[in-house]
């Protein structure tokens, strides 16, 4: 199947600021419909990269494709920027009420009167805004002008939303319930996300695809499973929850099988890292199984006896933190806990295959994924 | 403490009967002042605009004589206009000196760095970002101006009325450049003066009371505008 064509593709983009380069993007591409989450640690140049997309940063080096044509002029520039609409941190609202505050990006392009008043209605309609339509937006709460601040981003109806962190510091019942009437919308339109979230969970449900971002470089951009599965280096594993980070030091490297020593105990894993090379290895929760017996069948044995030192409910899961001489953590289905009858501090025997264990040579973190 | 008395009450007594001669004198200083303010609301607002959004070199050597402009003396103002507009001055070819528009020219000398430095500070004030979201709408650079003095209307309303307010009550520069001439550049400061001297305390205070009136409602309108809340 042939994929969609680009909607937006940045090549060899460089941006520099007091001397320093802070993007350095090689190649990117947003496809029709798609949603692309962006992470990183602050500063990674997370929120630089959607300023360059929109042309609002000067660059050093590098082009912006709009559907395969170069953005070169300024006037190319603007129409660019009218096909896109972002939403920042900051709802940036204007003193003016919630209704004109949704009808500014329709003024600024010279919407007709009636067709400006049917979209304004729709958008208000969408965010639940109706109520507050005439209200001054110096008069509402963080919540609302969130709401304000996408319904006037989405009324332009864009090809492309940039959504840089736009539901920090919002409760989690209102965050839910915007973030529900931001996906309804973005399906209902068909318009292409980007967004920009330090949310792990979110990225996860949202995305076709993640960006990962470090030093203003892209070091990996997957499918949420591929990221996952193959993290390519510590922020991303601590960014997914997957608490089995483990350090050690390869002690045996034969034909892609590797064993890695971690605190003393030895674990199988695959890879091709060579003798003494430092590694991280990462274990996915939902790799590690707990048994209350030494389980038959399990390849390369990696079963480690140990206890549970920590429960926490996480919906239809429970996350075991596991004492092995190393900590491992576990998620178990709420049937198989009862089944089980486990607790706190019950002795386990948990296990893994080799095939689930990530091997990070400690020398990679912050290169781009192979 | 007669005078006092006999003062006030033939001042009110010259208001109420709406005497000619004091409502020609308030009538031209809010014509003067009137015109000095919008054309320093013209120059002020967006030159102050340009240098609070501009970066160039030298920027906050310009913030600084803004904000030294602010406080120019009018006797200075009204000498050097004086200078400039005397028969053999540079812009004596001009004649306007001891008329109105000399008045109005040295006014607007006086209220442009007022309102131009209030003006940069209130765009300063704005957040950083609200720029890059306004370009973010698809706005073009004019409209991405237009809407961020919009958002800093209420400042510049005190713009506004700090310039009126400034040139109003100025006598420096009245005197000097338009000459008190009686019913042609006779306005309510330079009148008052010359009423003082003469010993018509009655007129000089009824005139008094109009431009006490006229700062009043000023100041309101200000604390007014300085009083609404801004938050964000």
């Amino acid at each position: 199947m042939t994929p969609a064509p680009s909607l937006l593709e940045l090549r060899d983009l460089k941006v520099d600021r007091g001397g320093a380069r802070v993007l350095d993007v090689p190649s990117f591409h947003l496809r029709e419909n798609e949603f692309v989450s962006i992470v990183g640690p602050n500063g990674s140049g997370k929120s630089s990269l959607l300023l360059s997309m929109m042309c609002l940063l000067e660059r050093a080096g590098g082009s912006v494709l709009w559907r395969g044509s170069e953005v070169g002029t300024a006037r190319d520039a603007l129409a660019l920027r009218r096909r896109i609409a972002m939403v920042l941190q900051d709802p940036l609202l204007f003193d003016a009420s919630v209704e004109d505050n949704v009808a500014s990006g329709l003024k600024i392009r010279g919407l007709p009167r009636a067709e400006m008043r049917k979209r304004v209605e729709t958008y208000l309609e969408r965010f639940n805004l109706g109520p507050l339509a005439q209200r001054s937006a110096r008069k509402l709460s963080g919540g609302e002008a969130r709401r304000v601040s996408l319904a006037r981003a989405l009324a332009v109806e864009p090809d492309v939303v940039f959504l840089d962190e736009p539901f920090t510091s919002l409760d989690p019942p209102t965050r839910q319930s915007i973030t529900h009437d931001l996906e309804v919308t973005i399906r209902d339109t068909k318009t292409a996300a980007i967004l920009v979230t330090h949310d792990a969970s979110e990225s996860l449900r949202l995305s076709d695809r993640i960006v990962v971002m470090e030093g203003g470089r892209i070091v990996q951009a997957d499918a949420p499973a591929a990221v996952m599965s193959r993290p390519v280096n510590e922020f991303v594993v601590r960014w997914f929850g997957m608490e089995a980070l483990l350090s050690g030091v390869v002690t045996e490297s034969v034909d892609g099988r590797l064993r890695v020593s971690v605190g003393g105990v030895e674990i199988e894993a695959r890879g091709t890292e060579p003798p003494g090379e430092e590694v991280y290895c990462c274990i996915g929760p939902e790799n590690v199984s707990v048994h209350l017996q030494e389980p038959v069948g399990v390849r390369d044995g990696n079963v480690f006896p140990g206890k549970i030192v920590n429960m926490s409910s996480m919906g239809p899961f429970l996350k075991l933190i596991l004492d092995c001489g190393f900590q491992l953590v576990s998620y178990v289905p709420l049937d198989l806990f009862a089944r089980l009858e486990l607790r706190d501090r019950r002795e386990v025997v948990a296990s893994f295959d080799a095939a689930a264990v990530r091997v990070l040579a400690r020398s990679a973190e912050g290169r781009p994924h192979s | 403490m007669d005078l006092i008395r006999d003062g006030i009450l033939k001042a009110l007594h010259l208001l109420v009967t709406l005497d000619p001669e004091v409502l020609g004198i308030t009538a031209l200083s809010l014509q003067v002042s009137g015109i000095a303010t919008l054309i320093s609301l013209l120059i002020g607002i967006s030159v102050g605009t340009a240098v609070a959004l501009g970066s160039f070199r030298g920027k906050q050597v310009v913030v600084s004589l803004v904000n030294t402009g602010m406080g120019l003396p009018p006797v200075v103002v009204g000498l050097f206009v004086s200078i400039f507009l005397w028969r053999n001055g540079p812009l004596g070819f001009l004649g306007i000196l001891y008329t109105p528009a000399a008045m109005i020219l040295a006014q607007s000398i006086i209220a442009t760095p007022i309102v131009m430095g209030i003006t940069i500070g209130a765009m300063q004030n704005l957040p950083p970002a609200l720029r890059l979201q306004i370009l973010a709408l698809g706005a073009t650079r004019t409209q991405m101006v237009w809407r961020l003095v919009k958002e800093a209307r209420l400042p510049l309303m005190a713009a506004v009325m700090a310039g009126f307010g400034g040139v109003i009550s100025e006598i420096g520069a009245s005197i000097m450049v338009g000459g008190n001439v009686r019913g042609h550049t006779r306005v309510l400061t330079t009148a008052t003066v010359m009423e003082t001297g003469r010993g018509n305390f009655d007129v000089a205070i009824a005139l008094s009371l109009i431009l006490l009136t006229i700062t009043l409602l000023i100041n309101y309108c200000l604390t007014l505008v300085q009083q609404r809340e801004r938050p964000r």
